[in-house]
C-alpha cells in the first residue's frame, strides 16, 4: 500500500506553478487596437492593407472637393486648369449658380414662395407621422393622407378662385418634383397597398386572385416599363379629352408599382399579427371592418414601419426614373446643367454628381438611421 | 368555437360576399371594355396598326452590339427584339457572377474581426445602398468613363488591348477548329466531377471513410481541358486592334455602354448581396459553432459543414431576389444608351412602329417569364433544403 500511494501521488506537484505572462492588456486604448486592428499576423497585413487604401483614396478626394476646389467664379474660365491651379477641384460656383434650378426648376420665381410652403407643410406632415409619441397621429394620418395632398395641389398647381395662378406642371422641375413623386408615392402607395394585402389575404376568390395577379405583376416587371406603360398606353386608354398630363401619368406609374411593393410589406406585418386577436375581435362582435381597422392594422402596421420605411427609401432612390420618361426631377436638372456650355469644364459632371449624390445620401440614410431606431424600440417593447 | 367562426369566413354563404366578388368582376371588366374600347378609338384615329404583324417588318436601324448577325437593310423587328433580349441577358449575367462575387467578399469583410476591415465595408454598403442606381450609371458613364482619354491618346494596355472615351479594345480570341476538343474536355471533366463528387458522398454514407474530393474534381475539371488543349496543339489565337486614324479596327470592342452598365449594377448589387450574406451567416447560432467545436471539428470543416450550409438556406432567397432585381435593373440601360430589351424593343421600335401597347406588352411579358422562372426554381430549392421537422 506504501508503495502504491508513493507512486500513486507522485504526479502531484510539489512545487508552486512557474507564472504564467500576465494576459496582454485588453483594456485602454493600446488593448483596443491590439484585439480590433494586430491580434494576428493576417489581421496585421489586412490592417495595414486598409490602411494603405485609405491614404490612397483620401487625401485625393480631400484635395479635389476642399483644397484644390473652386470656390468662386462666374463662368468656366474660373473652373479650367489654369497655371496658378493646375489640377482645378470641384467646380462649386456652378453649383451655387444654379441651385435654385435644382431645388425649383423653372417654376416662376415669384411664385416660389409657394413650393417653400409646400415644403414645410410637407415636413410638419411627416414629423407628425414619424415621431412615435406625438400627439394624436390620427388626425396627423388625416392631414398627411387627406389635407395635404388637396393642400399641396392648390398651392403648387394654383386657383385663380383664391388669386394664386396657375403653374403648369412643364415648369416644375428639380428637388420640388423628387419630393412631389416620392410623397405622392408613399401618399397612394401606402392605402392602396393595405387595401391590396387585406384583398390578398381575403377569403373571396376572386377579390384574392385579383391582388395576387396585380401584386406579381407589377413586382415581376422593372419600373421602366412601367413609366413606359404610363406614359405611352394610359393615353391611349382614356378619351382623348381627359389625356392626363405627363406628370401626373409619371405619377400613376410610380404610384401603382409601390403600391404591390407596400401590399407586400404590409402583408408581412399582417402575418405578424397573432390569430388570437381576430378571434378576440370577433367574440367581441366587430365587423370585418371594425376588427381591420380597429385592432388588426394598429398593430401590423406598428412592426412592419420600418419595413415601410426602407420600402419608401427605395421608392424614393427609384423617383430618380421618372427622368426617362422625361420629367425634370432632380436628377435631371443635374443633367441638364452638367450639359450648360457656360460651365463646361472637366469638373462640372462630377461636382455636380457628388451634389446629387449628397441630397440622396443624406435623405436616404436619415431615413434608414429612422427606421433602425424605430426597429430597436421594437424590440425593446418586445422584450418583457 | 374558434374554427366555426373561420369556417364560417372561409365558405361565404352570406350574399355581401358573393356581391362583393361580382361587383369587383364587373369593375375589372368594365374598366378594361373601356380601356380597349379607348384604346382602339385611339389607334385608330391616329392610324397605327395593330396586331403582331409588325414582328417581320423590316426594322431599318442599326444596333451597336449585337451578338447575332443583325443587319439594319433586313433584319426584322423580330430580330431587333432578340439581339435585345440577348444583350439583357449578356450584361444581366456578367454583372450576377461579378456582383455575387464582391458582395461575398464585402459581406464576410463586414463581419471580420479586423475593425478598420469591417468599418470599410459597412462604409460602402451605407454609401452605395442610399445613391440612387441611375445616379451610379450616369456618373461611371458620363463622369468616368466619357472623360478617359481621346481616341489618338489611347492608353496602350499591355497584352494589345486600348482604352479610351470610345471603349475598351481587347485582343479577340479566336478558336481554331479543334477547340471543341478542348470544350468536349471541358464537359466530360465536369460531368466526371459530379460523378465522382456523387460516389463519394454515397461510399462516405456506407462506410464512414471521408475521400478527399476537391483536388481530383479540380483536376478533372480544369485539368482536362489543358491536356486537350495541349493534345490539339494549342488551337487558340488573338485578333489584336489595331489602331487606326478615326477608330479601332478589329479585336474585341467592349461599349463604354456596356462597361458603364455593368460596372453601376455590380457595384450597387454587391451592396445589397453583401447585407444579405451578413444575415445569412449571423443567422446561424454561436451554438451551431460551439457544438461542432465540440464534437471536435477543425474551425475549416465547421465551417464547410455546419455554418455554411445552415446559412445558405437563409441566403439563397433573398439572393435570387436581388439577381431578380439586377436583371430588372439592367433596363436602365435605356439611359446610357446600351441596346438592351428596354432600349431596342420598348424604345426604338415602340418609336418607330407607335405600337405601344404590344410592344409593352411584349417587354413586360418577358420580364415577367424571367421572374416566374426565377420564383419556380426559388421554391423547388426552398423545398429541397428546408429544415425537416420532427
Amino acid at each position: 500500500m506504501a508503495a502504491i500511494s508513493e507512486r500513486a501521488f507522485f504526479y502531484l506537484r510539489r512545487a508552486p506553478a512557474e507564472r504564467l505572462p500576465p494576459p496582454a492588456a485588453r483594456a485602454g486604448a493600446l488593448g483596443w487596437l491590439r484585439v480590433n486592428l494586430f491580434s494576428s499576423p493576417a489581421n496585421i497585413a489586412l490592417t495595414l492593407l486598409c490602411g494603405v487604401g485609405i491614404v490612397w483614396a483620401v487625401p485625393p478626394l480631400l484635395r479635389f472637393f476642399l483644397t484644390d476646389a473652386v470656390w468662386s467664379g462666374s463662368d468656366r474660365a474660373a473652373c479650367l486648369a489654369a497655371p496658378e491651379h493646375p489640377m482645378p477641384g470641384a467646380c462649386w460656383p456652378f453649383v451655387r449658380v444654379w441651385f435654385s434650378y435644382f431645388v425649383y426648376g423653372f417654376y416662376p420665381t415669384g411664385e416660389r414662395w409657394r413650393v417653400d410652403l409646400f415644403f414645410v407643410a410637407l415636413a410638419f406632415g411627416v414629423a407628425w407621422l414619424l415621431w412615435l409619441s406625438a400627439p394624436r397621429r390620427d388626425i396627423g394620418a388625416l392631414y398627411f393622407f387627406v389635407v395635404l395632398p388637396i393642400l399641396s395641389f392648390v398651392l403648387l398647381h394654383g386657383a385663380p378662385l383664391i388669386g394664386l395662378s396657375v403653374v403648369p406642371t412643364a415648369l416644375w422641375g428639380g428637388v420640388l418634383v423628387t419630393v412631389i413623386v416620392a410623397t405622392v408615392g408613399i401618399v397612394f402607395s401606402l392605402p392602396l397597398g393595405i387595401l391590396l394585402a387585406l384583398a390578398r389575404r381575403s377569403d373571396l376568390p376572386v377579390v384574392r386572385l385579383a391582388a395576387v395577379m396585380f401584386i406579381e405583376f407589377v413586382r415581376g416587371v422593372p419600373l421602366i416599363t412601367v413609366l413606359f406603360m404610363a406614359s405611352v398606353m394610359l393615353p391611349l386608354f382614356v378619351p382623348e379629352a381627359l389625356a392626363p398630363d405627363k406628370l401626373v401619368r409619371a405619377l400613376v406609374g410610380v404610384a401603382l408599382f409601390a403600391s404591390a411593393y407596400m401590399a407586400e410589406v404590409v402583408r408581412g406585418g399582417l402575418a405578424a399579427v397573432p390569430r388570437g386577436q381576430y378571434e378576440a375581435a370577433q367574440a367581441l362582435g366587430l365587423t370585418y371592418w371594425r376588427t381591420v381597422g380597429l385592432v388588426i392594422l394598429p398593430q401590423a402596421l406598428r412592426v412592419t414601419l420600418p419595413n415601410i420605411v426602407n420600402t419608401f427609401i427605395g421608392l424614393f432612390k427609384d423617383t430618380t426614373l421618372v427622368f426617362i420618361v422625361g420629367i425634370f426631377d432632380f436628377l435631371r436638372t443635374i443633367e441638364a446643367a452638367r450639359a450648360d456650355p457656360h460651365w463646361a469644364a472637366p469638373t462640372t459632371s462630377v461636382t455636380g454628381y457628388a451634389v446629387a449624390a449628397l441630397f440622396y445620401f443624406v435623405c436616404c440614410y436619415g431615413m434608414s438611421r429612422y427606421a433602425r431606431g424605430v426597429e430597436a424600440r421594437l424590440a425593446r417593447a418586445g422584450r418583457r | 368555437m374558434a374554427n366555426e367562426a373561420q369556417g364560417a369566413q372561409r365558405h361565404p354563404r352570406h350574399v355581401a360576399s358573393v356581391a362583393i366578388q361580382v361587383i369587383l368582376i364587373v369593375l375589372i371588366g368594365g374598366l378594361a371594355y373601356g380601356a380597349v374600347f379607348n384604346a382602339v378609338r385611339n389607334l385608330a384615329r391616329a392610324h397605327i396598326a395593330s396586331g403582331f404583324g409588325f414582328w417581320n417588318n423590316t426594322a431599318g436601324f442599326e444596333i451597336s452590339q449585337t451578338l447575332i448577325s443583325y443587319s439594319a437593310s433586313t433584319a426584322t423587328f423580330g430580330r431587333a427584339f432578340w439581339v435585345g433580349l440577348l444583350n439583357t441577358l449578356l450584361v444581366a449575367s456578367i454583372a450576377i457572377v461579378l456582383a455575387t462575387a464582391l458582395g461575398f467578399v464585402i459581406g464576410i469583410a463586414r463581419l471580420s474581426r479586423n475593425w478598420l476591415l469591417a468599418r470599410l465595408a459597412g462604409g460602402y454598403v451605407e454609401l452605395v445602398r442610399n445613391v440612387p442606381l441611375l445616379l451610379q450609371l450616369l456618373f461611371w458613364y458620363n463622369a468616368v468613363l466619357k472623360s478617359l482619354p481621346e481616341l489618338r491618346d489611347s492608353v496602350a494596355l499591355p497584352g494589345g488591348g486600348f482604352l479610351n472615351n470610345r471603349g475598351l479594345f481587347l485582343p479577340r480570341p479566336e478558336f481554331a477548329p479543334g477547340f471543341a476538343a478542348v470544350f468536349a474536355a471541358l464537359l466530360v471533366g465536369i460531368i466526371a466531377a459530379i460523378a465522382l463528387r456523387l460516389w463519394a458522398r454515397r461510399r462516405q454514407e456506407r462506410t464512414g471513410a471521408r475521400i478527399h474530393f476537391l483536388w481530383p474534381a479540380l483536376a478533372l475539371v480544369f485539368g482536362l481541358p489543358l491536356v486537350a488543349f495541349v493534345l490539339v496543339g494549342f488551337p487558340l489565337g488573338f485578333s489584336l486592334p489595331e489602331m487606326g486614324r478615326f477608330n479601332v479596327r478589329g479585336g474585341l470592342e467592349v461599349l463604354p455602354e456596356f462597361a458603364a452598365l455593368l460596372l453601376a449594377l455590380v457595384v450597387y448589387t454587391a451592396a445589397f448581396i453583401a447585407e444579405v450574406v451578413r444575415a445569412g451567416v449571423l443567422s446561424v447560432s454561436h451554438g451551431q459553432t460551439e457544438a461542432a467545436q465540440a464534437l471536435g471539428l477543425r474551425s475549416g470543416t465547421t465551417l464547410r459543414l455546419v455554418v455554411v450550409p445552415q446559412a445558405m438556406r437563409v441566403i439563397v432567397p433573398p439572393l435570387t431576389s436581388q439577381y431578380l432585381n439586377l436583371i430588372k435593373n439592367s433596363s436602365l440601360a435605356v439611359a446610357v444608351g446600351y441596346p438592351d430589351l428596354v432600349q431596342v424593343f420598348a424604345g426604338t421600335v415602340l418609336n418607330i412602329t407607335g405600337q405601344a401597347v404590344e410592344v409593352i406588352a411584349i417587354t413586360m411579358a418577358v420580364y415577367l417569364a424571367i421572374s416566374l422562372f426565377a420564383s419556380l426554381v426559388m421554391n423547388l430549392y426552398a423545398r429541397a433544403t428546408a429544415v425537416v421537422e420532427r
